[in-house]
């Protein structure tokens, strides 16, 4: 039924494909999957930008606190207060501000660049290529799931700009301090950010919904479960998290909403409200939210590992296992977040053990990838280096978690920089996944090359800032320094790691400048880099026997699958890439299976 | 052993401490370990050109193995944590010293119940960001929030517990050394929250009750003259030495009000 289906939908498209469209239809409202994916990546580039310049004035106030920021007094008061001895050169920040700055950066970072990078973006181009379909499920949905996203954008950053300025709670705006506009969150600033979240969140579930459908339903003929590249199953299991996640997510920030407008009491005690409702409401979102952010690098890795080591990906069934485990693991952790909420101790055992539990496939995949490297042929692509940076970003980001997860530990590390630092390497660590699966499918995306040496050039800048940046981290957090404060100078006891502060902002603003490289890299590459055949790495899986960039119903005819995606040095054959759509000799065929 | 941790005084902080760095060296080794194999493996197996990669899908021992071994070391790890962590938040110690912590933005309330022991009594005493303990005494702190979730952080002594309105939540800290403590606010609460901040001052008995009978001042004996003329010589000191000590916190207070 599936297969028919599928043919049905490939002969649907290839129909679409004898129109010609307009320029409206083909690059803004298109519903082509590949043109929806390119819209997500490249608005979750700008958004990169800004979330970044975001984290740039914060470290600034933190390394030099109450110093005037660079560049800054254009800004007006009552975020920014310019003295006019200063001119041009900067102004003082007022203390809800910086606030601000930190919500936003977060908030940008993980739901406007990380989840439309990754799932939007690469989600939106990899499936339909990858399981050797012509479009999405549901095109039109598709396309809607991305214009859906646009307002949300408009509104996280007009924000800014209302009375009050953006939102100043935390991206976990926990309540009451969010539920009241009196407690200094932010007024309209917290509404709109509200209000763009649940828009956002519409549009993530159409995309889930039609991930889902198109995975379960299109599959190319011989394209069975265990021969879907990993990147698919971690994409197909990202879309059934947010499909269950988010739904929570909006009702609280509904709640929310009321509280703050209505003169309801959902998380206001003094109208008979919890506060920690909110804080349940939100992790049990928010901690499926993180493997939402990292099991598509950990698929995008699992494929550019196994491509670049030229063998086969070290235990395939183990790694998808894995990856469900962790999904639903993922459901069943939340509380770690709340060991001293108020939350009942014994529930604080609870899930010290169920975190516990979690780092098991964790381990296994961090293996598994060792495994994969094991008595490989290893090229250093550019794509590569950033895979291998995220694995060993990961490993630190996943053991830092231990301690953590320990409840005694935890009384003191909680709400210091030892959670930034290990928050940033699982989340930010991701980036490394996002610039490896970029440098990997460019040339599918846009059928040109990037320019290899600066894409070297920039993971070796990359990696060493980003390390410089947030492991030192670990050691303020060690030493007690709170998390959200703009000025450590004001404790005592935090004054002798200053030079910490200072190191990491000088750190931070390394990383920042290196991804100009980047940016340089793929606007130019974008009109000028080198022309790319349709399989420039030899790789295995279906997209690359498609032309670069694939044409409107991406295959000439319904692709057949005969093996799984990575049957890499192959004694089959000669050569060291056997694709999935290769048909060998009947001798052949009956070995391989 | 590594002195990163700001000092303790606590008298479960060594526990903590403890368990902290056992974890620091298991994931110090976990880490190396992991690093160096694939540092090996990519300098082993890069490609020179000269040879194939190994055609092989996985081993389903060695996944037994390390799947088995973590799941071993980090459950364990949990349960041996239980036992500490059951130690701090369900046994609390017996003590007759209470003292109530309210957050609000931005200051710490402090509650003394007074001599009778009990709250919202006539002799009740309120002060903003100072707390005075005996040192080497359980204190019971009944932590609640007038307003958002603020965090009640004591580094030296491994406590920290979030006020949440609406609640009362009970804790116990201990400073078996004499000294003053910085106690941050450690969850996020509004433009203020850096900054603000209070301090514990663990007494030495005699100081401590000193600083009682300062507060709540004993009634004087009905007779004998010659003690009302030693209480009389004593009266000139008391203020000045409590003044000394409280002046230098009232700009702090100040500044915190003011931010």
């Amino acid at each position: 039924m599936s297969d028919a289906g599928a043919v049905e939908a490939q002969e649907a498209h290839a129909h679409d494909a004898h129109h010609e469209l307009g320029f409206i239809r083909t690059y803004i409202f298109s519903t082509d999957h590949k043109m929806i994916g390119r819209q997500f990546l490249f608005s979750s580039v700008l958004m990169l930008v800004i979330g970044g310049l975001l984290a740039m004035m914060m470290r600034w106030e933190l390394a030099w606190p109450e110093t005037p920021v660079p560049f800054t007094s254009w800004i007006s008061e009552p975020f920014m207060y310019a003295e006019p001895e200063h001119g041009l050169y900067g102004a003082y920040m007022d203390p809800a501000f910086y606030n601000s700055l930190f919500t936003m950066h977060a908030t940008i970072m993980i739901f406007f660049v990380v989840m439309p990078f990754m799932v939007g973006g690469f989600g939106n181009f990899l499936i339909p290529l990858m399981i050797g379909a012509g479009d999405m499920a549901f095109p039109v949905l598709n396309m809607l799931s991305f214009w859906t996203a646009v307002p949300a954008i408009v509104l996280i950053l007009c924000s800014f700009f209302v009375e009050g300025g953006a939102a100043g709670g935390g991206w976990t705006m926990y309540a009451s301090l969010s539920a009241d506009a009196t407690y200094g969150a932010g007024a309209q600033g917290v509404n709109l950010w509200i209000i763009s979240l649940l828009i956002l969140g519409f549009s993530s579930l159409m995309g889930s919904i039609n991930y889902i459908t198109t995975v379960i339903n299109m599959r190319a003929p011989g394209m069975t479960w265990f021969r879907m590249p990993l990147v698919i199953w971690s994409l197909f299991v990202t879309a059934i998290l947010l499909l269950l996640a988010l739904p929570v997510l909006t009702a609280a920030l509904g709640m929310l909403l009321f509280d703050r407008t209505m003169g309801t009491s959902f998380f206001l005690p003094a109208g008979g409200g919890e506060p920690l409702l909110w804080q349940h409401l939100f992790w049990f979102f928010g901690h499926p939210e993180v493997y939402i952010l990292v099991l598509p690098a950990m698929g995008v890795t699992s494929d550019i590992l196994s491509a670049f080591s030229r063998k086969p990906i070290f235990g395939y069934h183990a790694m998808a296992f894995s990856m469900i485990a962790l999904a639903f693991l993922s459901w069943i952790v939340w509380g770690h977040h709340m060991f001293l909420s108020g939350m009942n101790p014994v529930l604080g055992t609870a899930f010290m053990l169920t975190t516990m539990v979690i780092a098991i496939p964790s381990a296994i995949k961090t293996f598994n990838w060792l495994g994969t490297l094991w008595g490989g042929t290893i090229r250093f692509t550019s794509p590569m280096l950033f895979a291998l940076g995220f694995v060993s970003n990961f490993v630190i980001g996943g053991l830092s978690g231990i301690y953590m997860a320990v409840t005694p530990v935890d009384i003191f590390i909680h709400d210091t920089y030892f959670i930034v630092a290990h928050f940033h390497y699982v989340v930010a660590g991701i980036i490394f996944g996002m610039f490896a699966a970029l440098y990997y499918w460019f040339p599918k995306l846009f059928g040109r090359m990037m320019n290899e040496p600066l894409g070297k050039l920039h993971f070796a800048l990359t990696y060493i800032f980003f390390n410089c940046a947030f492991f030192p981290m670990h050691f303020l957090g060690v030493a007690g320094h709170m998390r959200r404060i703009y000025n450590p100078l004001q404790y005592e006891f935090l004054v002798d790691l200053q030079w910490w502060n200072v190191f990491i902002t000088m750190s931070a603003f390394c990383l920042g400048a290196s991804q100009l490289i980047f940016l340089f890299n793929f606007v130019w590459s974008l009109f000028a880099g080198k022309k790319a055949e349709d399989n420039p790495w030899q790789a295995n899986t279906l997209e690359w026997t498609a032309p670069s960039p694939p044409p409107h119903g991406n295959f000439e005819t319904v692709p057949t699958v005969y093996r799984g995606p990575y049957e890499y040095s192959s004694p089959l054959v000669q050569e060291d890439w056997l694709p999935q759509d290769r048909r060998l000799g009947p001798e052949a065929a009956a070995a391989s299976h | 052993m590594l002195e990163w941790l700001p000092e303790d005084v606590s008298p479960y902080g060594a526990e903590i401490d403890s368990l902290f760095y056992f974890i620091y060296y298991l994931t110090a080794a976990a880490f190396i370990v992991v690093t160096a194999l694939m540092l090996i493996f990519l300098f082993v197996y890069r490609d020179r050109g000269d040879r194939r990669a190994a055609y092989t899908h996985g081993n389903t021992p060695l996944e037994i193995i390390w799947t088995i071994i973590p799941a071993m070391v980090f459950i364990g790890l949990g349960l041996a944590s239980t036992s500490l962590w059951e130690d701090i938040k369900l046994v609390p110690p017996d003590t007759d010293t209470v003292v109530k912590v309210t957050g609000k933005q931005f200051n710490w309330e402090i509650l003394y119940p007074g001599p009778d022991g009990e709250f919202d009594t006539a002799d009740d005493k309120q002060v903003d960001n100072d707390i005075r303990v005996p040192a080497g005494e359980p204190i019971r702190v009944i932590l609640a929030s007038r307003d958002v979730i603020h965090s009640f952080f004591l580094p030296n002594l491994r406590f920290k517990q979030d006020t949440v309105p609406g609640r009362e939540i009970i804790g116990w800290f201990q400073a078996n050394k004499p000294g003053r403590y910085e106690i941050p606010c450690a969850e996020l609460c509004g433009f203020g929250h850096s900054g603000m901040k209070g301090w514990l001052y663990a007494l030495a008995p005699d100081e401590y009750q000193a600083w009682v009978d300062e507060q709540w001042p004993p009634p004087p004996p009905a007779a004998a003259a010659p003690e009302a003329t030693a209480a009389a010589t004593d009266v000139p000191d008391a203020p000045e030495a409590a003044a000394a000590e409280t002046a230098p916190d009232m700009p702090e207070a100040a500044q915190t009000t003011a931010e």
